[in-house]
């Protein structure tokens, strides 16, 4: 072989159909496979979703049609509640592990990272493709568990035990929950992987010049998350494993002594379910950030060419960041208040959540004073970001309340609760997609989505929403507990019954404003509107490639950085943005 | 050969660029791995220490295992570690073969300490120790026992089929000296985590 320069051996353009789309190690091939993953699912846990709501709409209802889907679950038409718990089961970790960790690190990440970063690939692309096919394998067998005996997994998507360590406890208590458990041991390992080479990658693989005060801010919140989440999965697991031993070698880690089944007291002894409360919250709080940070550093990524000025507070923002990853990761306890905690140890978790709304608060007020005083271009991933920020500002009202012991106590495990992390991590998130997605389409297939459609999916995205959750934070004052399956026999709920019909139909109402994004997505593949180079005139690197980047990203010259990542409205430059590869005598430096 | 050259032109091509620690891509992605790992027996010993302080009584270790016996699995495993140094320091000066000899000492440590273990899994099992129930009255000491220890020991497992791989490919030529101080970071990891398994779960 002849190697003309030394490091482009690897680049080798592959040839073949597999390997340049399904066994593929080009960033951004494996990049679109876990968009597309993400959207076969979302699909799919949006309608688990809507079907829950059907039942809480109408409980009791006949669905011939459905039972013919399901006849265990839906056995003569009508829903059982053992069914209906996996539905929300399988709705939450679907949507947490299998939507959202897909499309905003699988996806972004992987599309993003050495883009924005002026990297080629990834540091390790064989383990990057090993990443997503440890991810597709997990997403099959978490998808299959609806198929088995029993039925898929009922114990929430925080699968607390003893529901989830006692087979008899609930029908998805039997192979359901032990392959949620493995689907889940398999994303934890995909991650682990894809986790280990977006460090590595932003760490080593920068581009000259790219310093880290010069990065994107998606970089940055991608950078976190990947920290927090390779911190915080780890416990997941050990907890994972003793989980497992208590269903299949009869330990009793998780389980006191006397619990009653079926009329037999069980032979555990000595464990306590709060065990594993403590071990998946300790994952499970800093997921949350996990999920977020991305969401929110694309916010600030997005509105940049759009306001066309330097966003407002970068370095306060990225402190932000790492105060969030590190408060985020000693507050789990917060979900904990009504087990029982010692009130001062619970005090401690209180005052810690509190502080969390300082960074939080200054990246939101960072959101919006970039906003100040600018020319802003509504175009449709402008309205996304400008949406994320209000409900970002909403869910985190929420989060004070839920954060403080003493309020937490009445709303724990009521609808408020529901409404309020949808409106984190399902609204701000999913708008952060939306976002991501409308603005670097151009780049990712080299043409424009329909800008119309992309208005008319936001407005009937965003009033839907908030008709759906806010009304969920009343219904919670009200007293309505979640994952009930149903309310007939509980009087004091009477007076809000017609108020659930009304969030079912606008839940509805939101599930089919996605049909238009979905619609305008696979057109504007095909048919849209070719994009140019740098349709938006932003400044990052990405935009310097061009649309789709090629194998090996940057020809072959490596891009060298001389600027941040927000050089609007430069003064004694020739256009009101300077890439930023520009060098200083093209237009004066100012970060 | 082919996939050789290109492996190390990668390393040597993120070597050109700003290194915040000074160490590969590779190096770095070990650490990190370490990290996570360690995190994971942390998560394991705290879920021990949770029930532990939760039982009413504890098993006075002393008198179910073999303590001398564990004292000299401990110093084997620990002594694996010097015998991994002197192998990374072999490989890092160009001694190809004095590194192979070091690693198979270490194989050789790694495998005692194995059949040690082996040898205590069998004589608590024999007198009637499980997963479920042991003679001693906590049954979740047995348990917590079993679970941690044979996580450990997986470790090692792995940790030896690596080392395994290390000596043969190092015997013949094709690892770097980068590759071997990757497995000795491991390896050392590893005997790091008995440490603390020996201290919290046997001593105290």
């Amino acid at each position: 072989m002849t190697v003309a320069h030394s490091g482009e051996a690897v680049h080798h353009e592959p040839q073949s159909f597999i390997s340049k789309y399904i066994f593929s190690k080009d960033h951004k091939v494996i990049a679109l496979q876990y968009m597309l993953t993400g959207v076969v699912v979302a699909v799919i846990s949006g309608l688990l979703a809507m079907w829950i709501r059907l039942q809480l709409a109408w409980p009791g209802a006949n669905y011939p049609v459905l039972e013919k889907l399901f006849p265990d679950g839906m056995g003569g038409g009508v829903m059982k509640p053992e069914f209906y718990i996996s539905l929300v089961t399988m709705h939450g970790t679907l949507m947490v592990f299998f939507v959202i960790s897909p499309v905003l690190l699988g996806a972004f990440g992987n599309y993003l990272i050495p883009l924005q970063i002026g990297a080629r690939d990834m540091a390790f692309p064989f383990l990057n493709m090993l990443s997503y096919w440890v991810f597709f394998l997990a997403t099959i067998i978490m998808l299959s568990s609806f198929f088995l005996e029993g039925g898929a997994a009922a114990a929430g998507w925080t699968s607390y035990p003893p529901l989830s360590a006692v087979k008899q406890a609930i029908p998805g208590s039997e192979m359901g929950q032990t392959f949620w458990l493995l689907a889940m041991a398999l994303f934890i390992v995909s991650f682990t992987m894809g986790g280990l080479n977006y460090f590595a990658t932003i760490v080593n693989m920068r581009a000259k010049g790219m310093t880290y005060m010069r990065m994107p801010m998606t970089v940055w919140s991608l950078f976190l998350a990947t920290i927090i989440g390779l911190l915080s999965f780890p416990p997941l697991t050990a907890a994972a494993i003793l989980l497992l031993f208590d269903r299949h070698g009869g330990t009793s880690f998780y389980l006191p002594a006397g619990l009653f089944f079926g009329n037999q007291v069980l032979p555990h002894q000595g464990g306590t379910p709060l065990l594993w409360q403590h071990l998946f919250w300790f994952l499970g709080h800093p997921e949350v950030y996990v999920l977020i940070l991305p969401a929110l550093g694309i916010a600030f990524d997005v509105l940049a060419p759009f306001i066309r000025k330097p966003i407002f507070g970068y370095r306060i923002v990225v402190y932000s960041f790492f105060t969030i990853g590190f408060l985020g990761m000693v507050v789990w306890g917060h979900h904990m208040f009504v087990s029982g905690m010692n009130p001062w140890l619970g005090e401690f978790f209180s005052v810690g959540t509190l502080l969390i709304t300082i960074p939080s608060a200054l990246i939101g007020v960072s959101l919006l004073a970039s906003l100040w005083g600018a020319s802003i271009r509504f175009t449709t991933p402008m309205l996304f970001a400008l949406g994320l920020i209000a409900f970002f500002g909403l869910g985190g009202f929420g989060g004070i309340f839920l954060g403080t012991a003493t309020s937490d106590i009445y709303l724990h495990d009521t609808y408020f609760v529901v409404g309020h992390f949808h409106f984190m991590i399902g609204g701000v998130t999913l708008l952060g997609m939306f976002a991501g997605t409308y603005y670097w389409f151009p780049k990712m297939f080299g043409r424009m989505m329909n800008e119309t459609l992309g208005k008319i999916h936001f407005w009937s995205t965003l009033i839907p929403f908030y008709c759906v959750f806010l009304t969920q934070h009343f219904l919670g004052f009200g007293g309505m507990p979640r994952r009930y399956y149903a309310f007939n026999d509980f009087q004091y709920l009477d007076p809000i019954r017609d108020i659930n019909v009304f969030v079912t139909i606008c839940s509805f109402v939101l599930g089919t404003a996605q049909l238009l994004f979905l619609y305008n997505f696979f057109v504007s593949i095909i048919a849209g509107a070719k994009a140019e180079r740098n349709p938006w005139k932003a400044t990052t690197l990405e935009w310097t490639a061009p649309s789709p980047p090629p194998h090996g990203n940057w020809g072959a010259e490596e891009p060298v950085v001389h600027r941040w990542a927000y050089e609007y409205n430069v003064e004694g430059a020739s256009e009101d943005f300077v890439l930023q590869t520009a060098p200083a005598s093209k237009a004066p430096v100012t970060a | 050969m082919h996939a050789q050259t290109m492996k190390m032109e990668t390393q040597e091509l993120s070597f050109e660029k700003e290194t915040t620690f000074g160490v590969s891509w590779q190096k770095l992605m070990m650490w990190i791995f370490i990290v996570g790992d360690a995190l994971l027996f942390a998560g394991l010993l705290a879920g021990y220490g949770f029930v532990r302080l939760a039982s009413p009584s504890w098993p006075n270790q002393s008198e179910v295992f073999h303590l001398e016996l564990i004292g000299v699995m401990t110093f084997v495993l620990i002594s694996s570690s010097a015998t991994m140094a002197a192998a990374v320091g072999a490989a890092q000066q160009g001694k190809r073969s004095q590194a192979t000899k070091f690693i198979l000492f270490t194989i050789i440590g790694g495998l005692i300490f194995m059949g040690m273990q082996a040898y205590e899994w069998s004589s608590l099992i024999g007198e009637g120790a499980s997963l479920t129930a042991n003679p001693w009255g906590v049954p979740l000491f047995g348990a917590a026992f079993f679970a941690i220890t044979g996580f450990h020991g997986s470790h090692v497992l792995s940790g030896l089929i690596i080392l395994a791989i290390v000596a043969i490919r190092n015997s013949s030529g094709r690892s770097t000296a980068a590759g071997v101080e990757l497995a000795g970071l491991y390896w050392h990891f590893v005997d790091l985590v008995w440490v603390f398994v020996f201290t919290l779960f046997y001593l105290i």
